[in-house]
């Protein structure tokens, strides 16, 4: 079957059930990303425990099922990392989605495996990171911001 | 490759006079199969298949005939340049333009709109002048507009529409007035399929001075055009969606205006003659063809031209009205789906949106069953955004396509619906 499980019951249930909504009061962190070309919008908080890892997170995607599928994946890999642990995520995930990854699947939270379908449907790629450039556009911010204060 | 959708061979004949199942067969495309099923092509407004007519004017023309054209004294660069200019003549015909001059080779609607933005709107738009658009209009006619009126501190007005993507006519008159310079208006919109009213429109732009440019990119390959009855000053269409190749397009200028404005680019066939001190420009056309132009292009556009001149343009859009009434009615009945673009004159065109999922999962869906169609927000953001949509699912009718389609088009979204529900 050519759709080849992109609909399938992992990405399916994150679609219908998306996990981490809420928004964070007061985020450490935070970005919205919109992707003009079709509407989808992405929009990420954190906030950042004493030992600043990342103790709540917020994710809310608006558009197709694989973006607000991807979000709520996304959300529940991010618990307990730090800044840079998140900057380096990010980049792992991004080399894997697009067949870069020396590790292979090593290189991604499992929670994020189902979401290797997609390489078979290159159009929808941008679906899927859409939520990951928010996440990266918030962690750069912080950095930025961090690095002023210092 | 495989053989043609016996569905679809038998399909058409009893609709229109119009005997589609012959005529699917002169476009080799339609009978592949893609994802395991029968193409279903119902992203016409993005571009046309190619009939074989055209495909093989292509080859013949690069085994046989290529050369430059204006330019050498030797046969085949005769043939050739007989060849191209001939289709201008067809152009002509086709548009019902007074004289061949009026005619210019461009690569397309966009080049088009640009030429007039950038060769008679910097020459006659200037501070606090006005440029009417409306609120329907595809990129390609508001971002050229845009770049004028920033280079030239002009000001952009748009022309609203209603809900249901029609013309506002009363508001559009309001908007003209002394400082309106240009109306540049889309005849057919590729998001809704909504006719404007161009022959009013241009009457209306007239009573004040305004010069009236038409972006028929839409509307060429589906209906008749006769600039003169329309009375519009320039007419821009592209080959690739008249079942022509890409990269050519055309455009229409009432030869004064044309005549007064300065060359769009500078380079070789524009001059009649050059020294470093005075360049002398050429005349109509030529002036706006620098450079060696898609020369076999424009031969297969003229191969397109003949083939559509075969069937009759009126033929084919007494047929796709059909087809877009029946596609109407379909879509319809279907729970959870509202068109987008509901206008009383309309082409064959059916935009919509889903409760039950996204444009883009509806189109990858569709894509899973063979049906291509387009998803997005059409180079038309301004317009969602008037109609509160972020994007929206499209299919866009040929003369090619067929009840049966529509059928298959129904079951694709009744599948939609299945792994959504």
């Amino acid at each position: 079957m050519p759709l080849d499980g992109l609909y399938g019951r992992i990405i399916m249930d994150h679609y219908r059930h998306p996990r981490n909504r809420a928004l964070v009061a007061a985020p450490d962190i935070h970005a919205r990303e919109l992707n003009p070309f079709c509407g989808d919008l992405a929009e990420v908080q954190m906030k950042l425990d004493a030992a600043g890892r990342v103790a709540h997170v917020g994710v809310q995607a608006e558009g197709c099922s694989i973006i607000q599928a991807s979000a709520s994946m996304m959300g529940e890999a991010l618990a307990g990392k730090t800044p840079a642990e998140l900057e380096a995520l990010a980049a792992r995930f991004r080399d894997w989605l697009q067949g870069r990854s020396p590790e292979g699947a090593a290189d991604v939270p499992e929670g994020l495996q189902a979401l290797q379908v997609v390489r078979q449907h290159p159009v929808r790629l941008k679906c899927v990171l859409l939520p990951w450039v928010a996440l990266e556009e918030g962690v750069l911010a912080f950095l930025r911001r961090r690095a002023g204060e210092h | 490759m495989t053989a043609v959708n016996p569905k679809a061979r038998r399909a058409g004949a009893a609709v229109s006079g119009l005997d589609v199942a012959k005529i699917r067969q002169d476009f080799p495309i339609l009978g592949q199969t893609v994802h395991g099923k029968p193409l279903v092509y119902l992203d016409n407004a993005a571009t046309s298949q190619k009939p074989q007519a055209v495909i093989d004017t292509l080859v013949r023309y690069y085994t046989t005939e290529n050369a430059n054209i204006h330019r050498g004294v030797h046969a085949l660069s005769q043939m050739a340049t007989e060849e191209y200019e001939g289709v201008r003549t067809k152009v002509r015909q086709l548009l019902n333009a007074a004289e061949d001059r009026e005619i210019i080779f461009v690569r397309g609607t966009t080049e088009a709109i640009n030429l007039v933005a950038q060769a008679y709107g910097r020459q006659n738009i200037g501070p606090e002048d006005e440029i009417v658009i409306s609120a329907m209009e595809h990129h390609s006619n508001i971002v050229p507009w845009q770049m004028l009126c920033q280079e030239r501190g002009a000001r952009l007005r748009v022309a609203p529409c209603n809900d249901a993507g029609e013309l506002l006519l009363d508001d559009y008159q309001r908007l003209l007035g002394p400082r309106t310079k240009l109306v540049s208006m889309v005849h057919v919109s590729n998001a809704l399929g909504t006719i404007n009213p161009a022959k009013q429109i241009v009457e209306l732009a007239h009573r004040w001075g305004a010069p009236v440019l038409l972006d028929g990119a839409q509307a060429a390959p589906h209906m008749s055009i006769d600039v003169q009855a329309l009375g519009c000053d320039f007419y821009a269409f592209s080959g690739h969606k008249l079942y022509g190749p890409t990269g050519i397009g055309i455009l229409y200028g009432r030869a004064a205006l044309l005549e007064a404005m300065p060359p769009y680019q500078g380079g070789g066939d524009m001059i009649r003659s050059v020294t470093y001190e005075k360049t002398l420009y050429n005349t109509l056309p030529y002036k706006f063809e620098a450079g060696t132009p898609h020369i076999a292009g424009v031969i297969g556009l003229g191969a397109a031209i003949d083939y559509v001149n075969a069937i009759g343009l009126d033929r084919i859009a007494a047929y796709e009205e059909e087809l877009r009434q029946y596609g109407t009615k379909c879509l319809s009945t279907i729970s959870g789906l509202r068109l987008v673009g509901t206008a009383k004159e309309k082409a064959g065109i059916l935009s919509f949106v889903m409760e039950q999922a996204h444009p883009h999962d509806i189109g990858t869906i569709l894509d899973a069953e063979g049906i291509a169609i387009r998803t997005g927000h059409h180079c038309a953001q301004p317009l969602m955004e008037r109609l509160g949509v972020a994007a929206t699912a499209r299919a866009s009718l040929s003369f090619y396509n067929t009840r049966e389609e529509i059928d298959a088009l129904v079951k694709g979204i009744d599948r939609v619906i299945e792994v959504f529900s």
